[in-house]
């Protein structure tokens, strides 16, 4: 079923039941994947997938919201009913609309359409990768986390105003996730993952070795002394934790009393003015970029800290209102509208003078500890609160040498972070989630086992 | 290939498919499966939310859809579709084939057609009926938002409700057949409580399987003042030092320990993983004697309780660890085919679009014969964990909780709230230092996410002490 048909399809069904204001996100996918395990197919899966989440608006102008995988006509009947029995309870303290911008112009990446390549051939890529990957040292046993996948998706929103646009893609992704053991040790585990628009674009010899780098250089631990350290985040590591607390930059969360902010906090300074983040979902290196949001509202770049600054908050149709603002395009559908950020950018901005540059995480000398990647951070994260307490993969360095530390956690709060950062690194690095160089912070808590 | 004269026909729940089945299955078998299982769902669900005094969101969602797994000797291919109707569910059979690259039509197996319908559905039809209306919901949840304005510092409330009506058709080449219909409602209560800059959170869910009337009878107000005063509790608290301590975990959702930290690790996915450090200690000591620890599917009303599971079978009672023994690992199909252990009626999924793996249902650690206060009188410096956060169990087994709402022990005695508190350790080291089981074990409602999709499942245990766990804080 194409775009228009379907909403043909839906519009035909409201006229039927007297809907006269609707709207609806579909979502029309096919993936296919692959896990092995030293050299044998194990699970093989392919799913066809459709979920249509429509929101009907009553005659108090309230709104109501159903969500199917049922898009026969009986199906989109009955979806259209249930919206409108659950516009009842529609929230009269929050009035819901279109996005305004629902019709402006969207950007579409053009991109080369890939083809599947389907499970034999997404099986035997894998099935090397797995083993050069086992073969690359002696004390990697086993890659027990593995998988290719490909997925081709086509996004849609309508409304019952006219707007109507939709977008379709193909997104690959590789992960290998590898265990070494040493007699006497304890085994190490650690990993990569990569992104593309098609099998043929991810870069499977740089996911081996770094899987491979990564686990080996991890198999040397000891324990470290639970004390205060200087700290040194990966690009991975705090665009991690930027995304834990991006409730600090999200309208709907100081609407409703979870954020750090609130409605007068543009314009306070939150980080050292050295610090830039931007959200960037139409970046060309974003993989999963989408050129519009859940409401239809199209996907802009926008500040978010700018020289330290709170500059913008994310926001859906209904916060913007709120706000006396426009939506920014980080809305998902739903009766209450989420808002989310898309992906991250964080820079070193041109006020930068106070910071210590000599702070390099490959030359700086001094003892301080390594975060290469934070864990458990539905678990450890209090973002109402500001406060985190994360297990971590990392390293403590010390005169020039490195040691991984077995199992540690780092503890702070986001406020403290945030403005005693003392470096930005230079160097921008691409990760999955966003761009990030290294940020260096002046101390925090870290509770190890000795 | 079969011929048919149902080439139009569609799956009809609460309808007689056996035909349409059985030619699905036969269809799979004759192009060289091994074994062929079809699980079939329909699904009708419902959330409220109440934030403040109001009604903020009413989402009600519903669909239908198959997933199909194919096994060719220890391989299996999974397809899932939103197309019921016999082309579509042959299409998927026929993808599933040609995943496991299955060319020669022959194997060894014989498919015998379907048993006898196990109808487990038969007194369950009326749930859908019974559970409450949406304005019942809507008045009880703001019943409950308006306990929690007990003063001024209460700056954010809210309380969600959530139902799940499932009904599953299973069908395999082994002759399983059966229906089933399940009934999940849960209910959450959160605050915020701020003053100047102190902020603290509380909250609590509850749920159950299996009885449409559970929310009408639930007990908002004591849920209310249990939310309010761990707030108040733990709003001027300091951050906990960070070291290695004893601690006391509290019954109920404590059990979360021991679901995370072990539990995980005796499911027979990872045995097939390679990543449990108990698949080779059957019948070896792995905790100490205080401990016996039990999985089952069968406590009647439990969040993670089951008439069958998502591959048709009875779940039994599963003794995981016998005073400190290592008795029996978790299994599924895929598990026993792999690892040789037998099945326990634990091969579960979210939903249609996920094969179902081994998982954990009622999971808790079984009483001793210490009170409470036993455990806290034996320690002169340490935590009290009365509330837990969520966890998570890295890849080779190490884990991590946080502490919702913790106390130091002090001589004995309970003294000041801590907060910022976070349990690390490994399952292999933590379990032989659980060295005092209380006796007032409860179980507690939560989720569990992993291969398969999330779950529902219960956890437990009574308190219970552990003579010594890193402690990660400030």
């Amino acid at each position: 079923m194409n775009a228009t048909e379907i909403t043909t399809k839906i519009s035909n069904a409201a006229n039927k039941l007297s809907i006269e204001k609707w709207d609806y996100g579909a979502s029309f996918s096919n993936d296919y994947s692959v896990q092995v395990d030293k050299g044998a197919a194990k699970q093989l899966k392919a799913s066809q997938k459709q979920v249509l989440t429509l929101r009907v608006w009553n005659k108090e102008n309230l709104v109501g919201i159903t969500t199917t995988s049922d898009l026969s006509e009986t199906g989109i009947i009955k979806a259209l009913e249930q919206a409108y029995l659950a516009s009842e309870f529609g929230n009269k303290n929050e009035i819901t609309d279109f996005s305004p911008l629902a019709k402006n112009p969207i950007q579409v990446k053009e991109i080369d359409k890939k083809s599947p390549l389907g499970i034999k051939k997404l099986l035997e890529i894998l099935r090397r990768a797995e083993a050069l990957l086992i073969e690359s040292h002696k004390s990697i046993k086993s890659i027990p986390y593995n998988g290719l996948s490909e997925s081709f998706y086509e996004r849609i929103y309508a409304n019952s105003d006219g707007a109507l646009r939709n977008y379709s893609k193909s997104q690959a992704a590789l992960y290998l996730y590898a265990r070494a053991e040493e007699e006497n040790k304890k085994p190490r585990s650690s990993g990569s993952v990569k992104l593309g628009y098609g099998v043929e674009d991810i870069d499977i010899e740089s996911c081996i070795k770094e899987a491979s780098k990564k686990t080996i250089a991890h198999l040397n631990y000891s324990a470290i002394k639970t004390s205060k350290y200087l700290i040194c985040f990966s690009p991975e590591a705090f665009l991690t934790l930027i995304n834990a607390f991006s409730s600090i930059f999200n309208a709907r969360s100081i609407i409703d009393g979870v954020s750090l902010s609130s409605k007068s906090s543009i314009g306070e300074l939150i980080s050292i003015p050295a610090l830039n983040i931007f959200d960037d979902g139409l970046n060309d290196k974003n993989i999963s970029s989408a050129p519009f949001d859940g409401e239809g509202t199209p996907t802009k770049k926008l500040s978010l800290i700018n020289k330290g600054k709170l500059e913008n908050f994310l926001h859906s149709e209904s916060t913007a209102k709120i706000f006396n603002t426009m939506p920014t395009g980080h809305a998902g559908l739903g009766s209450k509208v989420s808002v989310s950020p898309d992906w991250l950018v964080v820079e070193r901005s041109n006020e930068c003078k106070d910071l210590n540059m000599a702070l390099d995480h490959k030359n700086y000398k001094g003892e301080f500890v390594y975060i290469e990647e934070l864990n458990a951070i539905h678990a450890g994260v209090r973002a109402s609160q500001g406060s985190f307490s994360l297990p971590f993969d990392g390293w403590l360095y010390k005169n020039g040498e490195k040691n991984s530390i077995e199992s540690a956690t780092v503890a702070g709060d986001i406020k403290y972070l945030l403005k005693n950062i003392i470096n930005i690194e230079k160097k921008e690095e691409l990760t999955t989630s966003g761009i990030s160089p290294h940020v260096w912070i002046n101390e925090l808590s870290i509770t190890g086992d000795e | 290939m079969v011929t048919s004269s149902i080439n139009s026909a569609e799956i009809k729940f609460g309808e007689c498919n056996r035909q349409l089945l059985e030619e699905v299955i036969f269809y799979g078998i004759s192009l060289g499966a091994d074994f062929v299982e079809l699980f079939i769902e329909n699904s009708d669900n419902s959330s409220v939310l109440a934030e403040e005094d109001f009604i903020t969101s009413v989402s009600p969602s519903f669909g239908k859809g198959a997933g199909i797994r194919i096994f060719k000797d220890k391989r299996d291919g999974f397809v899932s579709t939103n197309d019921l109707s016999k082309h579509g569910l042959m299409r998927s059979i026929s993808q599933a084939i040609e995943m496991l690259d299955i060319s020669e039509k022959t194997n060894n197996s014989i498919f015998n057609g379907l048993s006898k319908l196990e109808d487990y559905s038969k007194s369950k039809n009326n749930w859908l009926k019974e559970v409450p209306t949406i304005n019942e919901v809507s008045e009880k949840l703001l019943l409950s938002t308006k306990s929690l304005k007990k003063d001024n510092k209460v700056v954010v409330r809210k309380g969600s409700y959530s139902r799940n009506w499932q009904e599953v058709i299973i069908a395999s080449s082994d002759g399983t057949y059966a229906t089933d219909i399940r009934l999940h409602q849960t209910v959450g209560l959160n605050v915020i409580a701020n003053d100047a800059q102190y902020r603290s959170n509380g909250s609590r869910r509850f749920g159950s399987h299996g009885m449409p009337n559970e929310f009408r009878i639930w007990d908002h107000e004591k849920a209310a003042n249990e939310v309010y005063e761990s707030s108040m509790n733990m709003l001027y608290a300091d951050y906990v030092q960070a070291g290695q301590m004893p601690v006391v975990l509290a019954n109920k959702f404590g059990g979360v320990i021991f679901h995370e930290a072990c539990g995980h690790l005796l499911e027979t996915t990872q045995i097939e993983r390679g990543t449990t450090p108990f698949s080779d200690k059957l019948n070896k000591k792995i905790a100490h004697e205080a401990v016996t620890a039990i999985d089952e599917g069968i406590s009647s009303g439990s969040f993670g309780s089951l008439s069958i599971d998502d591959e048709g079978m009875e779940p039994e009672k599963s003794i995981l660890i016998k005073d400190g023994i290592l008795k029996k690992f978790i299994s599924d199909r895929a598990g026993e085919l792999r690892t040789g252990h037998k099945r326990t009626g634990s091969g579960r999924r979210q939903n249609y679009s996920f094969a179902a793996a081994s998982r954990m249902r009622n999971t808790y650690i079984d009483k001793g014969k210490y009170t409470k206060e036993d455990l806290i009188n034996s320690i002169s410096d340490g935590l009290y964990c009365k509330s837990m956060g969520g966890g998570s169990v890295g890849a080779t087994g190490q884990f991590n909780f946080a502490v919702e709402e913790g106390y130091l022990i002090k001589d004995g005695k309970l003294t000041s709230p801590v907060k910022g508190a976070t349990l690390i350790g490994e399952a292999k080291e933590v379990m032989p230092k659980i060295s005092m089981c209380g006796n007032d074990l409860e179980l507690a409602p939560g989720f569990c996410g992993s291969i398969s999709g999330s779950v529902n499942v219960t956890v437990g245990q009574p308190h219970i002490k552990v003579d010594s766990i890193t402690v990660g804080g400030r």
